[in-house]
C-alpha cells in the first residue's frame, strides 16, 4: 500500500478504535499516524505471524496513551483482527488505551506512565547488542513527556553506550494537557538538547512521509551515536475540527457525528 | 457538585485567608480542577510540567521555608512515581507537604493499568509520619480542608475527582483520626474507607433486612487509625469486615488486623483487591472483577458470620 494511503487508513482505524469508547486520546494518536505509516511500511522488520521473533525491530511507544494509533497500524499489518479495535478499554480487552506488552501482539513495551520508554528502549537495544542481533529499536516520546527527568538519564546512557541502533522520535505537537508546551514548561530547543547529550539529531516535518523516511534512512547511516529525530507535528492532524481544537484535543470525544464527519475528510 | 469543585472552592476560600498555601500541578491542573486557582492566585499556583519527582522536591523546599504546599496528580504519579522523593524530602525531612492523589484504585477506569494503584495507602502508611486520608465524599473533603491546612506533618489525601454522590450533609463535622459511626449494631462490624462507604452502606441495609444488625464505621483517616472505635466495636460484635478500594496488603485491612491481632484477636475478613494486576475497564465491571461491590460486602459479611 502507498504510504500516504496507509497513513490515512491508520487515522481511520484510530478513530474507529476511539469511537468504540466514545472518547479518548485523539490528538496525540493522530499526530503520530504518518510516522507509524512510514515505520510500518518501510522500516520495521517485523513478522505479524511471529510477533516475538528475536531478530525483529522493536518500537517503544513511550507516550503510551497513543495506543489507538499503534493498534490501527498493527491491525492493518495483520497482527490481529480489525474487530479488536472495537474492544478498546473494555474489561478483558487486548487493547487498553495505554499500550501493554503482555496483551497485544506487536507491542514491545508497556507504557502509560510517561518518561519510562527511553530507558526501556536502552535495555532493549543493549539486549540486542548482547545477543548479537542487528535489530533497530525505535522510541516515540511526546514533547510534554520530555519534561520527565528520566528521559535525560536515558539519553545520557544511550550516548555513553553508543547505542547507534536506537532511534528516538519526539512528537513535537507543541501541546500537552494543561496547554501549549511552551507555556507549561518550555522544553525547546529539543534538537540542541539531544545533540548536547551526544545524539545524532535531525528535525523534520512529521506529516511529510518522504521527509520522515529520508530522516530515518540518514540516521541509519550514522554510526557510533544514538539518533534523535524531532518531528514537527499538529495535534489532531488529519481531521480539521480536531486540528483546530487546541489543547482540549488531548482527550476528547469521537461521537457518531464526529466519526462520520472525520471519515468523510479521510476518504 | 463534583468533588473537585468542592475541593477547589474551599481551597480558594482558605487561600484568601492564608497566604502560606501554595498549589503545585504536574500537567493535570485542568483535569484535576485546580486551574481556576491560577487566575486568582497566579503567584501561589505553580505548574511544574510532567515532572512529579521535581514537583515533590520543589514542594519540600517551599515547606522548609514555611509554606503549606499541595501537590497534585493521579494517585500513582503523585504517590508512587516520586516515592523516594517523598521518603527523603518529605517524610524524613518532616516537611508539611500535602500529597493529593486523584482517582484512587478502580476509579481510574479507562486510563487503565498504568494509572491504577492499589498500593498507595500501604506505602504511605508505612512511613512513620505521613497521615493518610481516604475521602468519602465532597462534603467531607470540604469540611476536612481547614484541618488539612493546619495539620502538622506530611499528609496523603486520595479522592475521586468527578464524584457527585454524597453520604454526609452540611451538619457533618470532620474530626481527624476519628471514625464516623453510620450504624449501631451488635452482630458484625463493617469498617469501610473512602468511597467504599457507599457499598458498605448498601450492604448494611440488605443485611439488616436479613435480620443482621451491623455496626458500621466509615474511616477517612486510615492513619492514625481510630483504635478506640475499632476495638470497641470488635469487642461488641466479635466479627470485623473491612472494606476498601485498595490491595488487601497494608491498607485498611492491614491497619485493622495489626491492631486487633495484638490487642483483641478477632475473626476478620476483607473486601479488598486480592493480588490481582491492575487493568482497564468501566467502574462497574472493575468493581465486579475485583470483588468490590455491595454484593461482595454482603456475601463476605454473611460468610464471616457463619465462621466458627
Ligand atoms: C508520569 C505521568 N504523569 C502524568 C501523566 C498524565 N498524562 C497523560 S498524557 C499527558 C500529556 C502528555 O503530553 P505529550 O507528551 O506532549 O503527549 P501528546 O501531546 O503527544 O499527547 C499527561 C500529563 C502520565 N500519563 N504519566
Ligand atoms: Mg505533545
Amino acid at each position: 500500500m502507498d504510504v500516504k494511503q496507509f497513513a490515512k487508513q491508520i487515522r481511520r482505524n484510530t478513530l474507529r478504535c476511539i469511537h468504540s469508547q466514545g472518547s479518548g486520546h485523539v490528538g496525540g494518536s493522530l499526530s503520530i499516524a504518518d510516522l507509524l505509516a512510514v515505520l510500518y511500511s518501510k522500516h520495521m522488520r517485523v513478522d505479524p505471524a511471529n510477533p516475538k521473533s528475536e531478530s525483529r525491530d522493536k518500537l517503544v511507544l513511550s507516550k503510551g496513551h497513543a495506543g489507538p494509533a499503534l493498534y490501527a497500524a498493527l491491525s492493518l499489518k495483520g497482527f490481529f483482527p480489525e474487530e479488536w479495535l472495537d474492544t478498546l478499554n473494555k474489561l478483558g480487552t487486548r487493547l487498553p488505551s495505554h499500550v501493554n506488552i503482555n496483551l497485544t501482539p506487536g507491542v514491545d513495551m508497556t507504557a502509560g506512565s510517561l518518561g519510562q520508554g527511553l530507558s526501556c528502549a536502552c535495555g532493549l537495544a543493549l539486549a540486542d547488542r548482547l545477543k548479537g542481533v542487528d535489530g533497530y529499536v525505535y522510541v516515540i516520546i511526546g514533547d510534554g513527556e520530555l519534561q520527565e527527568g528520566q528521559n535525560w538519564e536515558g539519553a545520557m546512557f544511550a550516548a555513553h553506550k553508543k547505542l547507534d541502533r536506537l532511534i528516538v522520535f519526539v512528537d513535537s505537537n507543541k501541546m500537552q494537557i494543561d496547554g501549549l508546551t511552551e507555556n507549561v514548561l518550555n522544553i525547546e530547543d529539543i534538537q540542541a538538547k539531544f545533540a548536547a547529550f551526544g545524539f545524532d539529531t535531525q528535525r523534520a516535518n512529521g506529516h511529510d512521509c518522504e521527509a520522515i523516511d529520508r530522516a530515518i534512512a540518514q540516521a541509519k547511516q550514522t554510526c557510533g551515536k544514538p539518533h534523535c529525530i524531532v518531528l514537527d507535528t499538529v495535534k489532531g492532524k488529519g481531521v480539521s475540527f480536531y486540528e483546530t481544537m487546541g489543547p482540549g484535543v488531548h482527550s476528547t470525544t469521537v461521537t457518531d457525528e464526529q466519526y462520520a464527519l472525520a471519515l468523510k475528510e479521510l476518504d | 457538585m463534583e468533588l473537585r469543585k468542592e475541593y477547589v472552592g474551599e481551597l480558594a476560600r482558605l487561600m484568601r485567608q492564608n497566604d502560606k498555601i501554595v498549589i503545585l500541578d504536574a500537567d493535570l491542573a485542568g483535569a484535576g480542577g485546580t486551574k481556576p486557582l491560577y487566575e486568582e492566585f497566579p503567584d501561589r499556583c505553580i505548574e511544574v510540567g510532567i515532572a512529579e519527582a521535581n514537583m515533590t522536591c520543589i514542594a519540600a523546599g517551599l515547606a522548609a521555608s514555611g509554606f503549606v504546599p499541595f501537590i497534585h496528580s493521579f494517585v500513582p504519579f503523585v504517590a508512587r512515581r516520586a516515592l523516594d522523593q517523598i521518603a527523603v524530602s518529605v517524610s524524613y525531612s518532616q516537611q508539611n507537604v500535602r500529597i493529593v492523589g486523584y482517582d484512587p484504585g478502580v476509579h481510574t477506569t479507562s486510563n487503565g493499568g498504568t494509572h491504577m494503584s492499589f498500593e498507595d495507602v500501604a506505602t504511605m502508611r508505612a512511613f512513620c509520619n505521613i497521615a493518610v486520608l481516604d475521602i468519602v465524599d465532597g462534603i467531607q473533603l470540604r469540611k476536612a480542608l481547614p484541618y488539612i491546612v493546619q495539620h502538622q506533618g506530611p499528609m496523603y489525601i486520595r479522592f475521586v475527582r468527578k464524584q457527585t454522590d454524597v453520604i454526609f450533609d452540611e451538619n457533618y463535622v470532620f474530626r481527624f483520626g476519628k471514625a464516623d459511626k453510620l450504624r449501631d449494631g451488635k452482630d458484625i462490624t463493617i469498617i469501610a474507607s473512602g468511597t467504599m462507604t457507599f457499598d458498605a452502606l448498601q450492604a448494611a441495609n440488605k443485611l439488616e433486612e436479613a435480620g443482621i444488625s451491623v455496626d458500621l464505621l466509615s474511616i477517612h483517616t486510615v492513619k492514625p487509625l481510630d483504635e478506640q472505635a475499632v476495638t470497641e466495636s470488635a469487642r461488641k460484635t466479635g466479627r470485623v469486615l473491612t472494606v476498601e478500594n485498595h490491595s488487601i496488603h497494608g491498607g485498611l485491612y492491614g491497619a485493622v488486623t495489626e491492631l486487633l491481632s495484638a490487642q483483641l484477636p478477632t475473626l476478620c475478613d476483607a473486601v479488598a483487591v486480592r493480588d490481582k494486576l491492575t487493568q482497564v475497564g468501566n467502574l462497574n465491571d472493575l468493581k465486579r472483577d475485583y470483588g468490590l461491590t455491595a454484593d461482595d460486602v454482603f456475601d463476605r459479611a454473611t460468610r464471616l458470620l457463619n465462621r466458627r
